[in-house]
């Protein structure tokens, strides 16, 4: 345990240093979400005036929580990154020769892209209370959203850590990044799920993604809903993806 | 020696076959890399099925057009595939900057002009490419041109010179730095002339004052009207003449600067 925690700590550190360090690699960690929540509670606010839509903190909130968990979940993919680019540089072959423990590993890396989304998550954070976001919910609540992004975090970065140790090289990038997009961008982001027509509702309606973004919503907004089951399914998917991150590394020592 | 450099002696090949010999190239190692040709490609065309029908609850704010947000937002995949060919023209060039294939290329004859225009051939072809991609998959969705066939043709023809305006921009960023990193971290930057305009929304909708204010001044705003008044408008003349204006502006301001990077790396070298 001594050895594990050992390994985490250093490679954490090691993360969380190259990401501050490098402005090629924190910028756009931090510019997207903020990005997104000016492209969508700017540009799109005038959708809150479309009948039957109720989301009473207004629409920048609205947005808010799914930047949130979505800056929360790209944290993990940008890790996915900076994994695969320490294989294509060497570095990774030389951590496993020398880790007296490799499963600190996935821990380490798991811990970077935690610390990565605390800097990101906080920044939209203080963007969306400037832009004068309404936040009715009290302070328990507002730690479940929180909790809810550190594990969608969590499962992003073990899903990404995954694929690069797979594939050990920066190409996976597209494969790291594509499906948590399309996961994401299949929930109902724009409107509250009952305004969605079409093929769209019909997968929204399935998605596991559209359980954690409402459960988001409800407890910004004072009125939760489906919170444990959000908890449930996100820490279902961190189960799962612990095993693939596991799997990714044994498949990498195979290769030596 | 560095003046000698890019000159072509009197018996050499003429410019435009110097400009086949680098665009060729430039064309097969882009279709020889499928992954920088399919997923740039890709993945507009599945922001397009998301928000088409994701946002379809915007044609229900009154003073939208009377026409389905897949129409109305169909202009959006030809502005991202114009900004992942800057991505993609940058990283090309700047990995022979990086490889040192440049260098050895400024000390044969080749001529500086030969050098940019070849080395964009490649971008010129995927913009080809994935033009007629977006309208075909807008069609394939029951998307009408209301400006005709003649529109489609104007529609290829202006989302090819955005994507070759931004591709300049691509190479431009490439010469300055030499590094294939700065350009890939410059693409969130490219991202927010997009973010910030009337992509999702027409401008009168746009609630947000200062959102509204920087959409009006941001040139990509009216290079996606342009590109839309052809889909849901018709023949719009000034909406045409601004997408247009805008996008042969910046071919001329892109290629202009990225061919005095050009000189100056040539110099360098």
């Amino acid at each position: 345990m001594k050895r594990f925690a050992y390994v985490a700590r250093a490679v954490a550190w090691r993360s969380i240093h190259n990401t501050l360090v490098t402005p090629s690699v924190i910028v756009p960690s931090i510019v997207f979400p903020l990005f997104f929540l000016a492209a969508f509670a700017g540009g799109l606010s005038k959708i809150s005036h479309v009948p039957h839509f109720d989301y009473r903190p207004g629409y920048t909130a609205f947005q808010f929580v799914f930047v949130f968990l979505q800056s929360a979940a790209f944290g993990g993919v940008f890790t996915g990154f900076a994994i695969a680019r320490d294989f294509d540089s060497g570095f990774a072959r030389r951590l496993l020769l020398s880790a007296p423990r490799r499963s600190g590993i996935i821990a380490g890396y798991a811990g970077g892209a935690l610390a990565r989304w605390f800097v990101t998550g906080s920044i939209v954070t203080i963007a969306a209370l400037i832009a004068g976001m309404d936040v009715p919910g009290n302070a328990s609540e507002l730690v479940g959203l929180v909790g809810l992004g550190i594990m969608a975090n969590v499962v992003a970065g073990l899903w990404g850590c995954g694929v690069a140790m797979f594939l050990r090289t920066e190409q996976a990038g597209a494969l790291i990044q594509m499906p948590v997009f399309v996961v994401i961008f299949l929930a109902p982001i724009y409107v509250p799920l009952p305004l969605l027509t079409g093929w769209i509702h019909s997968i929204a309606k399935v998605n596991p993604a559209t359980v954690v973004l409402e459960a988001g919503r409800g407890l910004l907004a004072a009125s939760p809903v489906h919170v444990g089951l959000a908890f449930a399914v996100l820490a279902g998917a961190a189960v799962v993806m612990a095993a693939w991150a596991r799997r990714g590394l044994a498949s990498a020592e195979r290769a030596g | 020696m560095a003046a000698e450099l890019g000159s072509t002696p009197a018996n050499g090949p003429g410019l435009l076959a110097q400009i086949g010999a680098v665009g060729r190239r430039s064309i097969t190692r882009t279709l020889r890399q499928r992954a920088l040709l399919i997923f740039p490609m890709l993945f507009p065309l599945i922001l397009f099925a998301i928000n088409g029908s994701a946002l379809n609850a915007a044609t229900r704010i009154p003073g939208f057009p009377p026409v389905s947000y897949r129409a109305f937002v169909l202009a959006v995949p030809f502005m991202q595939g114009a900004l992942f060919i800057a991505v993609t023209a940058g990283i090309d060039l700047a990995r022979d900057i990086e490889s040192g294939f440049f260098n050895r290329l400024a000390l044969t004859p080749l001529r500086g002009a030969a050098l940019l225009a070849g080395q964009l051939g490649g971008a010129f072809i995927v913009a080809c490419l994935q033009s007629v991609v977006y309208l075909l998959v807008g069609l394939a969705t029951g998307v009408g041109i209301a400006s005709g066939v003649g529109g489609a043709f104007v529609l290829l023809a202006l989302s090819i010179v955005i994507a070759f305006g931004f591709a300049g921009v691509g190479a431009l960023i490439a010469l300055r730095t030499g590094s294939g990193e700065a350009v890939q971290a410059i693409f969130p930057l490219l991202f927010v002339t997009l973010f910030l305009s009337s992509a999702s929304l027409p401008r009168p909708l746009i609630a947000v004052h200062w959102f509204r204010e920087v959409a009006t001044y941001n040139p990509a705003s009216y290079m996606i009207e342009g590109i839309r008044s052809l889909v849901i408008t018709g023949w719009d003349g000034r909406a045409l003449a601004l997408g247009f204006g805008f996008g042969l502006a910046l071919v001329i301001v892109s290629l202009g600067l990225a061919s005095g990077a050009m000189r100056n790396r040539l110099v360098r070298t």
